[in-house]
C-alpha cells in the first residue's frame, strides 16, 4: 500500500506541472483607427494579453496607478497579467481610447 | 467665398481669428485636404517650439506627442492624395488658420517658463478643439471621396485624444 502511494506521486506532481502552464492563454487585442477590440477581456492570472496595432501611431495601454504597456506604430506588444482583479485601461496618448480586462484569479 | 462665413464664426466664438467656415459653402477635397495638412504642420511647429522652449517634462512629452502623430497623420493624408491624384488647394481657411498660428507663435515666442508653458497648453487646448469642431461640422461632412473621409475620421479620433490628452497636462500645471 504504501510503496503503492509512493509510485504514484511523481504521477500527481507531473501532471500538476503540465497542468499549470497549459492552462494560461494569450488573448489578443487589436487597435485599429483608435479603437480597442474587442474592448473587454476576460482572462485569468497567469494569462498574456498582446495587443496588435494596426495604426501607424503609438499607443498605450495604461492603468492609472498601474501597468503601462507602450505599443508602437504598426507594432504588437504583451503583458502578463499577474494579479486578479478587473480593471480599467486607456491610450494616455489618446485618452479616449479605452479597454477593460477583468481578471479572474 | 469663406470670408463671410469665418467674420460670421469669429464674431460667434468671441476669437480674433476663427478661420473655419460654416456649411452653406461646402469646401471642396482638394481645399478640404488642404485644410487638414495645414492645421496638422501648424500643430508641428507649435510642437517644436514648446520642445525647444519649455523645460517641463510633461509639457516638453506632450509637444513630442503632438509632433510625432500629426506628422504620421499628414504622411497619410500626402499619400492620400499622391494615390487620389488630388492636388490640395490653397484656400481662405488655410490662410486664416496660418494667420492665427503665425500671431500665436509670437505672442508665445515673448513668454518662458511657467508662463509658456500654461499659454501653449491652453493654446493646444483650444487649438484641437476648433479644429475637431470644423472637422465633424463642415470637413468631415463636406468631403465626397469615401477615402479621405475616412481619413479624416480617424483624424478627428487622433485629435479628440490629444485635446483629451492637452487638458490632462492643462490640468497638471495648474
Amino acid at each position: 500500500m504504501k510503496a503503492g502511494a509512493l509510485i504514484h506521486l511523481p504521477w500527481v506532481a507531473a501532471l500538476t506541472l503540465m497542468a499549470a502552464p497549459a492552462a494560461a492563454a494569450t488573448i489578443e487585442v487589436t487597435i485599429d483607427k483608435l479603437v480597442f477590440s474587442p474592448a473587454t477581456v476576460e482572462a485569468k492570472v497567469g494569462d498574456t494579453i498582446e495587443w496588435v496595432n494596426m495604426d501607424v501611431f503609438a499607443h498605450t495601454a495604461t492603468v492609472k496607478g498601474g501597468w503601462e504597456v507602450m505599443i508602437p506604430p504598426k507594432k504588437s506588444a504583451s503583458l502578463t497579467l499577474k494579479a486578479a482583479g478587473a480593471v480599467d485601461y486607456f491610450c494616455r496618448f489618446h485618452p479616449n481610447m479605452k479597454g477593460h480586462v477583468n481578471v479572474a484569479p | 467665398m469663406f470670408t463671410r462665413y469665418t467674420a460670421a464664426l469669429a464674431a460667434l466664438l468671441f476669437v480674433s481669428a476663427a478661420p473655419f467656415a460654416q456649411a452653406a459653402d461646402k469646401p471642396t477635397d482638394p481645399q478640404i485636404a488642404h485644410i487638414a495638412y495645414t492645421a496638422g504642420v501648424l500643430d508641428i511647429e507649435a510642437a517644436k517650439q514648446a520642445i525647444k522652449t519649455s523645460k517641463n517634462t510633461e509639457v516638453v512629452a506632450f509637444a513630442k506627442d503632438m509632433e510625432r502623430d500629426h506628422e504620421a497623420v499628414n504622411k497619410q493624408a500626402l499619400d492620400l492624395v499622391k494615390k487620389l491624384k488630388v492636388k490640395p488647394e490653397d484656400n481662405a481657411t488655410s490662410q486664416a488658420l496660418t494667420k492665427a498660428a503665425e500671431e500665436e507663435h509670437a505672442k508665445l515666442a515673448k513668454l518662458k517658463g511657467a508662463a509658456f508653458d500654461k499659454a501653449y497648453i491652453e493654446n493646444e487646448v483650444a487649438y484641437h478643439k476648433q479644429v475637431n469642431g470644423a472637422l465633424e461640422t463642415l470637413l468631415i461632412p463636406s468631403a465626397s471621396n469615401a477615402e479621405l473621409k475616412s481619413l479624416l475620421e480617424t483624424g478627428l479620433k487622433i485629435f479628440q485624444g490629444h485635446e483629451q490628452h492637452a487638458e490632462h497636462v492643462a490640468g497638471m500645471l495648474k
